[in-house]
């Protein structure tokens, strides 16, 4: 089709020959001169006619242009095989392989596959109990994350008041904190003596889903939140002007316009949920256990490679289908809802009090004020307060003095400061590599592609890059450990490297980052595409020109996001963690777990310094965000 | 665009597959729902649109006419056909590099960019430098009346205004061929008429060929030198206002166009047949078609009335013919008051034979 020749049906006798041939400008081949100079005079400036619009006379062209455009279409194709290329090797370097290094070594008995384990592991009660406790776990806390979020992402993104970045930033801290300092600090909480020692959930079933609730809780109302605001307000308004009461008019209309956003953040919370393992070990013990920390305790404890292999594989294939369920209710709703205008959708100052008073600010403001106070609050505060409970028994800034030491009897290798400035270099090259791959494939995955292989492969991608949220953390940790001393038979030992720490975080943050950046990229009308293309933008400079701008401050947070992860990532780093080049979460579980007041003082003063960090970067993030949508 | 310079579009319709200007050959277009369910918007269709030409798409929702549109830009694959430029197949030639412009009904500007960075957008594809694009974006925001309007943001502006700015930011790189995709629809009636006028103005102004999309027939006649008639992916016929609305080429055409009744001349009403003189074919008689006339040669039975602007229309029934509007003057205001015809009444009727149309059987 794309030969320079004239059509094929007999020209008459004003066409030129050969079109792409003759040394014309663009208009060439028009018959008569005098149109085109007729239409010369008429163009707006009346300057020469080449002037301001360079690059033009090569539209439409054919001969050489054809050539030209085959080396753009092949261009194109290697570019777009990059951006998705590099993620893919990134994911298949380091996640897959390790993890089915891991996996392999329980299947293959003298180089021969050993199926036998599935059977074994299948027979015993134990495995049943704890398949069921870890679905009933994560079922409950999805369910409770999502019915207490939302009201969060309404408050938090709907309506303004005074104080609302701030709570903003404090809701996103327990999300990023270390999950073993979570479990100490429920604990506390729930211990006989503690705050809520009364309801007596110590080491119960509802104390492990109120901490899972207590982490996943800033997942729904970011993903729902950061949706809802952006939710065009007049199909609902449609709906209350045909006489619907305005819960009727949430149910009917906002809620199924949110679903996406809702089945997106209830996916990644049951995903946390199932995987979740420094929490679910302090808080349940074995008694409570789940795969994971099971996978932990077979690996570690009872050196039962196999078992842990089967229940990896087990939890593979769990995530995989709660993805894939997932992902195809999502995929269904997002492309179809079109987000308003930024104009016209604007959140409204919150009214609890006077005649403009709102029951559903009133139920928002209540749910999530309770939420933010005994959930969230308490035991953060329990930590803060205990932080600042001196050795000796008496109150002071002593353990925060501590930090310098290396803790008592020198639990410690370097100081806790050290391990900050540690903690805070490998989490800068962990958010650059998390943003460049996850970037990468969010990029890749909001392409709209015309053809079904290349929309599947794109869908198939997405979910791809979604598997490391559900893979635990231990597995990934553990088998960078037994792959990366000689990776790919290269003789080539990895695990000395300071970037295997990094490069373990950023599999981790990639999802997160992918989850933040693409819905905003999603959002984009194709139109707003064609519209740049038509005004001569080539695909490189719609990039650059549309999409770039707009899924610039997404990007601002999924920085702020991917730090804070890499910050409090404890699963693979504790793995990986040389005892001399310890990071912060590494240092307070080492000093929780050494005996004496002292080192448990020091830890808590830690957790406080890592939040404290943790809650700056995410508020930075935030005012980078709101900053850049001000342009919007 | 007809009057003077050689009359391109006589050139264009005499000569198939002819050099100058846009040709469009044969064109199919499948439509793919994400759903997966093909159906074929564009139907071996053919046109041609001559350079400084402004030639309408009228039909209605779903005949395929944006689909068209969208196919020319390059933004939809032809599954069969080809569209050509200056006799040049275009096949192959990505959006950004042919030169044509494409307006949306809702102007999909950039958000991130204010006013004055729409309009400089293609300029600034194209690499004209800082003074130039600057010196043409003033030009142009004061030719779409939005001088001074550079530096505000696009989410500031209304409805109309920007419909103003996208059409500005179309014009600005002098796009080869102008595209327009119901430009005017969102806005309501009394702006839509103005700016019909202003787009027609801004058009013959910078001499751009352009093809504009629509299925408003007021805009269509006010905007084109020829306007193409489509229905269910198909061209049914293309031609002149005046051609298009005296000589519909079938009885579907004058059924769009808005002709009411249908009577095969060897069954109609003598005083109609001898008015028309035709042979044979069918009569196609809209409001205008018959006049009121105390002496007229047709009875009719009002059906109903009623007062519009200036004028009264009476939809009467005539034995032999069916319903019909009449529309009269409607006289000075006392006239005007007075009582309209109530239904039931008989008037008196006299064809007017310029006002009605002859398709074929």
């Amino acid at each position: 089709m794309r030969h320079p020749a004239p059509p094929p049906t007999p020209p008459p006798a004003p066409v030129p020959a050969r079109a792409g041939s003759a040394a014309v400008p663009a208009d060439g081949g028009v018959p008569t001169a005098a149109i085109r100079a007729r239409r010369r005079d008429l163009r707006w400036g009346r300057g020469e006619p080449g002037r301001g619009e360079p690059g033009r006379g090569e539209r439409g062209r054919g001969g050489s242009g054809s050539d030209r455009r085959g080396r753009a279409r092949w261009l194109r194709w290697v570019a777009w095989g990059v951006a998705a290329g590099v993620p893919l090797v990134f994911l298949g370097v380091f996640f897959a392989y390790p993890v089915l290094s891991l996996v392999g070594r329980g299947f293959v008995t003298d180089g021969a596959l050993d199926l036998s384990g599935f059977g074994d592991v299948f027979g015993r009660d134990r495995t049943w109990r704890v398949v069921g406790l870890t679905l009933a776990q994560a079922s409950l806390g999805t369910v409770l994350a999502v019915v207490l979020g939302v009201p969060g992402a309404y408050l938090l993104y709907r309506t303004t008041f005074r104080g609302q970045g701030l709570l903003r930033a404090f809701v996103i801290v327990p999300f990023v904190l270390p999950t073993v300092v979570v479990g100490v600090a429920f604990r506390s909480v729930l211990a006989p003596h503690g705050p809520l020692g009364f309801l007596g959930w110590d080491g119960t079933f509802a104390g492990v889903v109120a901490a899972l609730v207590f982490f996943n809780y800033a997942v729904v109302v970011r993903t729902v939140g950061g949706f809802w605001a952006h939710l065009d307000p007049r199909t609902e308004q449609a709906a209350r002007a045909l006489g619907a009461p305005p819960w009727r008019a949430f149910l009917a209309v906002t809620l199924p316009a949110l679903t996406p956003a809702i089945a997106s953040a209830a996916a990644v919370v049951f995903l946390f949920c199932a995987t979740a393992f420094g929490v679910v070990l302090v808080l349940g013990g074995v008694q409570y256990g789940t795969v994971e920390t099971e996978i932990w305790v077979q690996t570690t404890q009872m050196l039962d490679l196999r078992a842990a292999a089967v229940l990896s594989v087990v939890q593979v294939v769990v995530v995989t289908g709660v993805l894939w369920a997932a992902g195809s209710a999502r995929a269904r709703r997002e492309r179809a809802l079109a987000l308003g205008a930024p104009d016209r959708v604007r959140a409204v100052p919150l009214a609890l009090r006077g005649p403009g008073a709102r029951w559903s600010d009133r139920l928002a403001a209540a749910v999530t004020g309770v939420v933010v106070v005994v959930l969230l609050g308490l035991p953060l505060g329990t930590v803060l307060v205990r932080s600042l409970r001196a050795p000796d028994g008496g109150w002071g800034l002593a353990n925060y003095a501590n930090l310098a030491t290396t803790g008592g009897r020198n639990a410690l290798d370097v100081t806790v400061w050290q391990a900050a400035v540690t903690s805070l270099r490998t989490a800068a090259d962990a958010t650059m590599l998390a943003v460049v791959v996850g970037g990468l494939v969010a990029l890749v995955v909001s392409r709209r592609p015309r053809s079904r292989a290349a929309r599947r492969s794109v869908r198939v991608l997405d979910a791809l890059f979604m598997l490391p949220l559900g893979v635990s953390a231990v597995t990934v940790g553990f088998g960078f450990l037994i792959s990366m001393h000689d990776p790919f038979g290269l003789d080539l030992d990895l695990r000395g490297s300071t970037l295997l720490i990094p490069i373990a975080q950023a599999v981790v943050a990639v999802p997160l980052v992918v989850r933040t950046v693409l819905p905003v990229l999603r959002a984009i009308d194709t139109r707003l595409h064609e519209a740049a293309a038509v005004l001569g933008a080539g695909p490189a400079r719609v990039l650059a020109h549309v999409d770039w701008p707009v899924a610039a401050r997404s990007l601002g947070l999924a920085v702020g996001l991917a730090f804070a992860v890499s910050l409090g990532e404890f699963g693979a780093t504790s793995f990986l963690a040389r005892p001399d080049r310890p990071t912060l979460p590494v240092v307070i579980f080492r000093l929780i777990g050494r005996p004496g007041a002292e080192n448990l003082g020091m830890a808590f003063a830690a957790c406080v310094l890592l939040g404290a960090v943790t809650a700056l970067v995410m508020a930075v993030a935030e005012r980078l965000r709101s900053g850049a949508a001000g342009e919007f | 665009m007809t009057d003077d310079g050689g009359a391109p579009a006589v050139q264009a319709t005499t000569a198939p597959g002819a050099g100058a200007g846009l040709a469009v050959r044969d064109v199919v277009v499948h439509y793919r729902d994400d759903d997966g369910t093909v159906a074929t918007a564009v139907d071996e269709l053919s046109l041609d649109v001559a350079p400084g030409e402004v030639v309408a798409l009228l039909g209605p929702s779903g005949s395929g006419k944006s689909t068209l549109l969208r196919a020319v830009a390059g933004l939809e694959p032809l599954s069969a056909g080809r569209v050509l430029w200056d006799g040049v197949d275009l096949a192959g030639v990505p959006v950004h590099r042919r030169g044509f412009g494409l307006m949306f009904q809702d102007g999909q500007l950039f958000p991130h960019r204010d006013v004055g960075g729409n309009v400089a957008f293609g300029l600034a594809m194209a690499g004209a430098d800082r003074a130039a694009r600057k010196a043409r974006v003033h030009e142009l925001l004061a030719l779409v009346g939005l001088a001074g309007f550079a530096h505000r943001e696009v989410s500031a502006l209304s409805g109309g205004e920007r419909q103003r700015v996208a059409l500005a930011r179309s014009l600005a790189p002098r796009p080869r061929l102008l595209l327009l995709d119901e430009p005017l629809s969102a806005l309501d009636r009394a702006l839509r008429e103005r700016l019909a006028g202003e787009v027609r103005a801004a058009l013959v102004a910078t001499a751009t060929t352009a093809v504009f999309v629509t299925h408003d027939h007021d805009e269509a006649f006010a905007v084109a030198d020829r306007i193409a008639v489509m229905d269910a992916g198909r061209l049914l016929q293309i031609a002149a206002p005046a051609e298009l609305w005296h000589r519909p080429a079938t009885r579907r055409v004058a059924e769009f166009l808005g002709y009411e009744a249908f009577v095969p001349v060897a069954t109609a009403p003598a005083p109609v047949a001898d008015a028309v003189g035709a042979a044979e074919g069918v009569l196609a008689l809209g409001p205008g078609s018959l006049l009121a006339d105390a002496d007229g040669p047709l009875p009719g039975r009002v059906v109903s009335s009623g007062f519009r602007r200036g004028v009264v229309e009476t939809e009467v029934d005539v034995a032999g013919v069916g319903r019909l509007t009449v529309v009269q003057p409607s006289g000075a205001f006392h006239a005007a008051s007075a009582a309209l015809p109530a239904p039931g009444d008989e008037v008196r009727l006299t064809p007017d034979a310029a006002a009605i149309a002859v398709v074929p059987e």
